[in-house]
């Protein structure tokens, strides 16, 4: 991609120091990532997760972060104040998380949520930030964007949800939207439609996106790079095509598990996890 | 609808004209509308469709925990009562979607598949808890495991052990593997296959994965906003050659992400 990246990551570490012991979530992961589309497959566990939420600042209380360099666009995530961290959250960068049930405001409706969101970030009258919010749930392909609007969470089903969630998290127009595992609660052809959705703003606006998910084969599909995580490391980098010629065993491992259309093998192969993966 | 409107004798479960109605006047939503199928003994059915399309109601209704506003559900031959019988749960029990959810927190494995046991006043507990547990690949160990101590694999094991521990001669499987990793999700897939053919079980079901439908069921239904597009079976699925525009377009969405073909428009109007 094109001039300064936008995200610099380099040897981040996420631990958690628990009573039991410290667990190594993310074990020295660096990545750069211009206006482009990253995906980052691994199975749960793999702190692919943590990933996403340590660039937000978001690693939860006993939970610390180091790195080397995390940078985003000229500003440096490690040592900036918590004032310029709050405006640059769901502001310039956002975050789909993986379940509209947890994730979406339970006692606010739906577009309240996304005035409010709007409204943080931007100096907005009420009138144009409902303007706003209808256009955008319009925009993520709602069939009845007004009553979606004046609905509760509990209203909706899990595809719509998620769908509110990316209205929500696209409204204040940001440059770098982490995904995780936006898609993994919706079905095939609503998974399509989001992708799209999420294809068309990272192209015609020149977002980043880190799209996290397990899901191998959509995220080779989507994306233009791939990185695959196995317990906190990379253990391959690939350009999204080049999936078919993965070397890792544990990328062809995940590859051959599924079922697939093309053809019935039965039973289906299963992973076998060989202890040097973890290096 | 092209077939099964007929009475099937001897079929395990029958589904006529099903209707489901949530709610009244301004708020009504008929979740499911006018679906009828049935199943045969030892065959396992798949029912595919988006969010919102009455697939996972049509399991619920027949559980009874859906309010049916018309159409005639027969298990065995016989219609169901209202509430379901004590029979009704031997023959016919579910595994929800998610393994994280549908156990109770604070029993231990062995309360898990007790309770069932005792609900139906069943005997010889510990051999029937111990012989379960084997057969959904879980070892003695697992016993006296709270489910927060287990993965989700072995919870969605130990979700289908409390299904199969009264010997149930139909098994609803709403989304059995969606919330697993891709790995796990195939050692589930190869289990349920297992069992099936060891136990001549009869499946219903819902997923909106079509390899995971194909895999696992001979025949399905394709559902939209209550209706049904289509019934057809895994092997048209895996061939092609289904006969509706919305199956075809489930099939290419199920291929991955394509950008400029017309694969992934707004449900409302794709695929006309």
């Amino acid at each position: 991609m094109t001039g300064k990246p936008l995200l610099e990551v380099e040897n981040l570490k996420v631990r958690f120091h628990l009573r039991t012991g410290t667990v190594e979530a993310v074990r020295g992961l660096s990545f750069t990532l211009g206006r482009e589309r990253l995906g980052i497959v691994g199975e749960s566990g793999s702190g692919k997760s943590q990933t996403g939420r340590a660039i937000l600042g978001l690693t939860p209380p006993p939970g610390e972060v180091r790195a080397d360099r995390l940078v985003f666009d000229g500003t440096d995530l490690l040592t900036a104040p918590r004032r310029t961290l709050r405006a640059l959250r769901g502001g310039r960068m956002t975050m789909v998380m993986q379940d509209p049930k947890f994730s979406l405001n339970p006692v606010m409706t739906i577009g309240e949520q996304i005035v409010e969101a709007y409204r943080a970030h931007r100096k907005a009258g009420r009138a144009e930030a409902r303007d706003k919010a209808f256009a955008m749930l319009e925009a993520v392909k709602m069939r009845n964007p007004a009553r979606v609007f004046s609905l509760y969470p509990h209203e909706v089903s899990g595809g719509m949800g998620q769908r509110a969630m990316i209205a929500m998290m696209l409204v204040t127009d940001p440059d770098l939207l982490i995904a995780d595992e936006p898609t993994s609660a919706l079905d095939v052809t609503v998974q399509m439609e989001v992708l799209r959705i999420l294809d068309e703003l990272v192209g015609a606006r020149g977002m980043g996106l880190i799209f996290i998910s397990h899901d191998l084969k959509l995220v080779s599909s989507f994306c233009d790079r791939v990185l695959v995580m196995y317990a906190g490391r990379v253990v391959e980098e690939m350009s999204a095509g080049a999936l078919a010629r993965a070397r890792h065993p544990y990328t062809q491992g995940l590859m051959r598990c599924l079922p697939t259309l093309a053809a019935d093998v039965r039973p289906l192969p299963t992973l076998l996890r060989d202890p040097t993966w973890a290096g | 609808m092209i077939s099964s409107q007929t009475t099937m004798k001897g079929s395990m479960l029958q589904i006529a004209d099903l209707d489901v109605v949530f709610g009244t006047g301004r708020m009504r939503v008929d979740a499911v509308k006018g679906v009828s199928f049935a199943v045969a003994p030892g065959e396992s059915f798949g029912l595919v469709g988006e969010s919102g399309s009455g697939k996972s109601t049509i399991l619920r209704a027949v559980c009874g925990l859906a309010p049916v506003a018309a159409g005639r559900i027969a298990v065995d031959g016989a219609a169901v009562t209202n509430p379901r019988s004590q029979t009704f749960y031997r023959t016919v029990q579910m595994v929800f979607q998610d393994p994280y959810g549908s156990l109770h927190p604070r029993h231990t494995v062995d309360q898990i598949l007790a309770e069932p046991l005792a609900i139906h006043g069943l005997g010889n507990t510990e051999e029937r808890i111990v012989a379960t547990l084997k057969d959904v690949g879980l070892g003695p160990s697992f016993r006296f495991r709270y489910p927060h101590q287990l993965s989700g694999g072995q919870r969605q094991r130990v979700a289908i052990a409390r299904a199969l521990i009264l010997e149930p001669k139909i098994l609803l499987l709403d989304e059995p593997t969606s919330a697993l990793d891709a790995s796990v999700q195939a050692e589930v897939l190869n289990l349920l296959d297992r069992l099936r053919r060891e136990r001549g079980l009869t499946y219903v079901l819902v997923s909106h994965d079509l390899a995971v439908v194909a895999y696992l069921c001979e025949r399905l239904l394709v559902m939209r906003h209550g209706e049904t597009v289509e019934e057809t079976t895994a092997a048209a699925l895996r061939a092609g050659t289904v006969a509706s525009d919305y199956a075809r377009t489930l099939i290419a969405a199920s291929r991955g992400f394509s950008r400029g073909e017309p694969v992934a428009q707004p449900a409302g109007i794709a695929a006309q």
